[in-house]
């Protein structure tokens, strides 16, 4: 289990707060509170963990201040529910008074914490690793913003991938479904079928449906590669039925399939997926110095045993995210006055330097940013991790296409996008 | 059997031609006509043989379950927990002694003692007060499911399938028939095949035992009217024990068997209870004859519906489950209350 | 709550005295000063609570109180367990949603409040009643199960369907309208509205618990046989229990989905369900006031069992774990709530012999 929490948390500023005093007279200044939403319950328990593991680097390289202000944060845990998240928000603001909040985790609490973010003008929420295409791209709070790329995003480059260099154009798809399903197909679906890729079948599996039999046998034998945007244990089952089917096929892996929490999961399963091409917002081998020097910040930040082998994309957010407010709150000399207007434009205007290379915001605050596409590889000592193969830079939240095109689209969901009619335009 | 046919001639007429088109969709090669509506017929054998597996892996789960309710009418809501850290002692052994079959007897024993200790603790001091009982095992199912997310994580966890049962077996049914007349057999995970076989071994030696020992007798008196039972002498409380036990010990392994041809996360505790709750209810509490009925039909249905119908797959289970007790409340082979 | 526990004695007091023209008292001058007291504080509570105490702790308690009332009402008076509450509650909330103004403008039909506010508690109400229809058929723990089958198919049903109930996402942006001028979902006026839907769901069980429906539910519950050779249609009355307690849970659902702004599947899932039989179990069965006790603390564990935590010195992430604790141990060591605690400790007292005469009262 991982014994990173608020104790650790506020155990180091209390000491690096002497330190401070003896350096600047502004550390007298009142601390600065930031209240973390972050899943610590439910299926996402562990990775809510690693970004709290991200977001504690981030605090201890700035050495626990700011502009000579004390930080401190506060937890307020969920279990993914977006009642659960709005809650813990309203707690951390109205009761434990934060200046701003770092989270939530996953994409149906960002929607709802940008609905909140309008009710509360004077705070500001930067998202921790929620993905969800909808919270900056229909109707954006003014105080939210995301340093990260979202779902749709990540599927950018890899339907290129796929169709050039390995030579896949008939495909059938099996994915969640549910919005983070449809919105991660939708990105690569985009890309795909531009670069002339066709989708045959497309099958949605409900979430909580554990046993993938009939599914497996439905997959037809006459395609080159079957696209899989299934995440956690589903993806666990998935590949766990595939494999005593007997059958063997290239697969095409969504973003939440080929994560470090399914390829260092226990079992067979996971081998399933050697050699599996896969996009997303992080690479665990790129060979991107930034990125390197992350890595080992980790690695020597925490002890084996009580983290992943390398950092996830919960604790890569988490970090990006307190990266932006340490950044921005440089910029403004720690000065929160004003209804938080100057942090915010800061937030706005930052071009900011993180282990995956630089990211700004567009008009919606919404990342633009880089996205990797990778290919599962097995390690000498067995490990599985992901090779990068290509990196696709300044990805903004309509994949490059005018924003009336990519409107004309349509909102992720079971049939969109058609894939045929993009064929003939790309 | 005859009396039902002598009784309801028209239904027992409707139920044999139901049968009879059934064996032959599973055992004729499809015309094309058939084809065109249903899909081909790969697809179908396969959900129907998912339908069933799976259906013997719910099956493990809920026979434990109700034995339990139908001697002692004690209503174990952990016993989804049961299940679940049955799966991850199970895996930890396995890993460790990288024995698979060196899991059931240890897993067995350590839900089976975790079983006795509910009985003791629990279930005898709020005899018949079923809503306490509810309540106390909801509660208890809330802090295990927190104790093993501690333990173990939200990682998923997935017990390594043995050589012997890993990859596919042809079975003797045909799928298609190629234009040379060959016969295309049907290639299915050997796993769940042999899973479906001890589930039917079990079962059936289950049925041995309550129906032709002494102690299944005990327990059909049981079942049948507690108060005399216990009044005749004889030593009710070990049965009681004895068969907690057993049920428990039961969860525990059908947790390695669930780890091995799905997975353990958190969450799973929760899925396992309502499955068992759903094939207890549709079946008839307290029957294992009705588990197994109830078991091949949730199967059955959700896998059936995963292929024919996936948007809605999930809802189907429960809406069976309220359909049966709505108008049949004792369940397909249960007696009446 | 030692008021709030007498408040009620009192409240059915009343009604008795009513009944009984030998009692000249106004009912006011009965009514003890704990109850003014708690009265006064309540209707005050703005004055010295800060925003997230009346809007989350007291707001949410009362909603949430509502909602377990209601199944208060069904397994107090009338003997049957029903987990369908919430998901009556969520159906009104959706609704609420559906018909009136939401962000999600593609599936909103953004009518008017006085439309949609009574369509919502009439689907909702039916619902609930059918429900009833149903699970009247069974006894016991297999009224539990048919009811929580049916919250079951509901939450993945929500889930997985886009057109009507737009699956995962759910709705967001659900605004109480602004009526007489009042954003009502600022802190003291959701405040002041929750509580007086609170009061006003108390009195109507309290009352109806006194009529002579409620007397013949009660009849039911203990002996519906002989109810029935007295002449009672059984079948009639429960359903319309259910019908009665399905108007409160839909009450807590508009007021459920206001509070948050937002109605997602997850909030009429199972471990929601589960939570209100929690509440109204951990507060008491027996009485009305029970699940507002039980739905206070509730509240308030789920709210700072983190902070609790962490003041002594263990992990936040382990809440569940107090919060399970509790409700074990609530469940184990007293099966009528907080409030048959209270009772026994109350009977203990009154069974002490006086310090001044020495006899027993």
């Amino acid at each position: 289990m991982i014994r990173l929490t608020r104790r650790h948390l506020l155990a180091a500023p209390a000491v690096l707060a002497g330190a401070a005093a003896a350096r600047s007279p502004l550390a007298q200044a009142a601390p600065l509170k930031i209240g973390v939403l972050v899943t610590l319950d439910g299926p996402f328990a562990a990775s809510g963990q690693d970004g709290l593991r991200g977001l504690e680097l981030a605090l201890r390289a700035a050495g626990h201040s700011v502009a000579g202000r004390r930080i401190e944060t506060v937890v307020g845990p969920t279990d993914a529910r977006p009642d659960v998240a709005l809650r813990q928000a309203r707690k951390l603001i109205e009761q434990d008074r934060v200046d701003f909040i770092i989270g939530p985790l996953s994409g149906s609490e960002g929607i709802a914490l940008r609905d909140y973010a309008k009710t509360i003008p004077d705070r500001t929420i930067i998202n921790g690793s929620s993905a969800a295409l909808e919270t900056t791209f229909i109707d954006p709070a003014p105080n939210f913003f995301r340093f990260i790329t979202h779902g749709l995003q990540w599927g950018a480059g890899l339907g290129e991938y796929v169709v050039r260099s390995k030579g896949w154009r008939r495909i059938a798809t099996v994915a969640a479904d549910y919005s983070f399903g449809h919105t991660n197909f939708m990105g690569f679906a985009i890309d795909f079928c531009r670069a002339g890729g066709d989708i045959v079948r497309r099958f949605w599996v409900p979430l909580g449906q554990a046993d993938f039999g009939s599914v497996v046998a439905q997959l037809p034998d006459d395609v080159d590669a079957i696209y899989l945007g299934l995440g956690g244990s589903d993806a666990i089952n998935f590949l766990n039925q595939y494999l005593q089917a007997g059958a063997r096929m290239n697969f095409i892996g969504g973003s939440a399939m080929a994560d470090q929490t399914i390829l260092s999961s226990r079992g067979r399963a996971r081998e399933a997926l050697i050699g599996t091409p896969t996009s997303g917002m992080i690479s665990d081998e790129n060979p991107d110095p930034a990125w390197q020097g992350f890595v080992r910040a980790y690695r020597e930040g925490f002890p084996e045993g009580q983290r992943f082998a390398s950092p996830s994309f919960f604790a890569t957010s988490y970090f990006i995210a307190a990266r932006a407010a340490l950044a921005a709150l440089d910029a403004v000399r720690g000065d929160l006055s004003d209804g938080q207007r100057a942090f915010q434009r800061a937030l706005a205007s930052l071009v900011l330097d993180t282990p995956l290379g630089a990211i700004r915001l567009d008009e919606n605050r919404q990342a633009i940013g880089p996205v990797f596409v990778s290919e599962v590889t097995q390690r000498a000592d067995g490990a599985l991790y992901n090779r990068m193969v290509r990196r696709i830079d300044d990805v903004n939240q309509t994949l490059g296409l005018p924003i009336e095109e990519f409107r004309a689209l349509g909102l992720p969901g079971r049939d969109t996008p058609n894939c045929a009619r993009l064929r003939r335009s790309g | 059997m005859t009396g039902f046919v002598q009784r309801r001639p028209i239904a027992t007429l409707a139920i044999a031609v139901v049968v009879a088109f059934f064996a032959w969709l599973v055992l004729a090669p499809w015309p094309p006509a058939v084809t065109e509506v249903m899909g081909p017929k790969r697809v179908f054998l396969s959900a129907i043989l998912s339908g069933v597996t799976l259906g013997a892996l719910y099956f493990l789960v809920a026979s434990g379950f109700t034995l339990i309710f139908g001697l002692m009418r004690n209503v174990n809501l952990a016993h989804g927990s049961l299940y679940l850290l049955g799966g991850y002692i199970g895996f930890e052994v396995a890993d460790r002694t990288g024995s698979w079959l060196l899991a059931f007897p240890i897993v067995f024993v350590i839900t089976a003692l975790i079983g006795i200790v509910l009985q003791y603790v629990v279930f005898r001091r709020m005899e018949g007060e079923e809503l306490r009982q509810t309540l106390v095992t909801i509660g208890l199912s809330i802090v295990l499911a927190d104790l093993m997310l501690a333990i173990w994580g939200g990682r998923s966890y997935q017990i390594l399938t043995p050589d012997f049962l890993s990859g596919p077996m042809e079975l003797p049914l045909v799928t298609a028939v190629r234009p040379n007349g060959d016969f295309v057999y049907l290639r299915y995970p050997r796993v769940r095949i042999w899973i479906l076989a001890a589930a039917i071994v079990l079962g059936i030696a289950m049925w041995l035992v309550i129906n032709r020992t002494r102690i299944g007798m005990l327990i059909r008196a049981g079942v049948d009217d507690r108060e005399m039972l216990a009044a005749s002498g004889l030593p009710v409380q070990a049965v009681f024990v004895a068969v907690f036990a057993f049920g428990a010990g039961l969860a525990g392994i059908a947790g390695i068997v669930g780890g091995t041809f799905q997975s353990l996360s958190p969450g799973e505790d929760t899925r396992f209870l309502l499955a068992s709750l759903v094939v207890v209810i549709v079946g008839g509490m307290g029957s294992i004859t009705g588990a197994a009925l109830g078991a091949l039909i949730v199967g059955l249905t959700e896998q059936i519906g995963l292929t024919y119908a996936p948007t809605y797959s999930v809802v189907f289970t429960f809406l069976l489950m309220a359909a049966v007790l709505a108008f049949r409340p004792q369940g397909l082979m249960g007696r009446r209350l | 709550m030692a008021v709030a526990a007498r408040t009620r004695s009192t409240l059915a007091a009343t009604g008795r005295a009513a009944a009984d023209p030998g009692i000249e008292a106004p009912w006011f001058a009965r009514i003890p000063t704990g109850v003014w007291l708690v009265g006064a504080v309540l209707l005050t509570m703005p004055a010295y609570a800060n925003n997230f105490v009346l809007f989350q702790v007291f707001g949410w308690s009362f909603i949430l109180g509502i909602i377990a009332l209601s199944l208060m009402f069904l397994a107090g008076y009338g003997g049957m367990v029903s987990l369908i509450q919430m998901t009556v509650a969520g159906l009104a909330g959706y609704m609420v949603a559906i018909l009136g103004p939401s962000g999600t403008e593609q599936i909103s039909l953004g009518l008017s409040w006085w439309i949609y506010l009574p369509v919502a508690l009439a689907v909702a109400t039916l619902f609930g009643t059918l429900v009833g229809t149903l699970a009247v058929r069974t006894e016991g723990i297999y009224t539990i199960m048919i009811t929580l089958a049916i919250a079951s198919a509901f939450f993945y049903f929500t889930r997985q369907n886009y057109t009507i109930f737009n699956g995962y996402n759910g709705f967001t942006l659900v605004r109480p309208p602004d009526l007489f001028g009042v954003d009502w979902r600022q802190p003291v006026p959701f405040y002041y509205l929750s509580l007086a839907c609170a009061a006003l769901c108390y009195a109507a069980v309290v009352y109806v618990a006194r009529a002579p429906f409620g007397l013949a539910l009660q009849g039911i519950r203990d002996n519906a046989r002989r109810m029935a050779a007295l002449g009672y249609n059984v079948t009639a009355h429960r359903i319309l229990a259910y019908g009665f307690a399905s108007v409160l849970a839909a009450v807590g659902g508009v007021l459920l989905v206001w509070q948050n702004g937002q109605i997602a599947p997850g909030t009429a899932g199972i471990p929601a369900v589960i939570d209100i039989l929690v509440i109204a179990v951990v507060g008491g069965l027996r009485r009305p006031i029970g699940p507002f006790i039980g739905a206070l603390i509730y509240v308030v564990l789920s709210s700072f069992a983190p902070d609790i935590l962490t003041a002594f010195g263990l992990e936040p992430d382990r809440f569940k774990l107090i919060v399970g604790l509790g409700f074990l141990a609530a469940v184990f060591f007293s099966p009528d709530g907080v409030l048959g605690l209270w009772d026994r400790w109350q009977a203990r007292r009154a069974r002490r012999p006086d310090p001044l005469t020495g006899k027993v009262p």
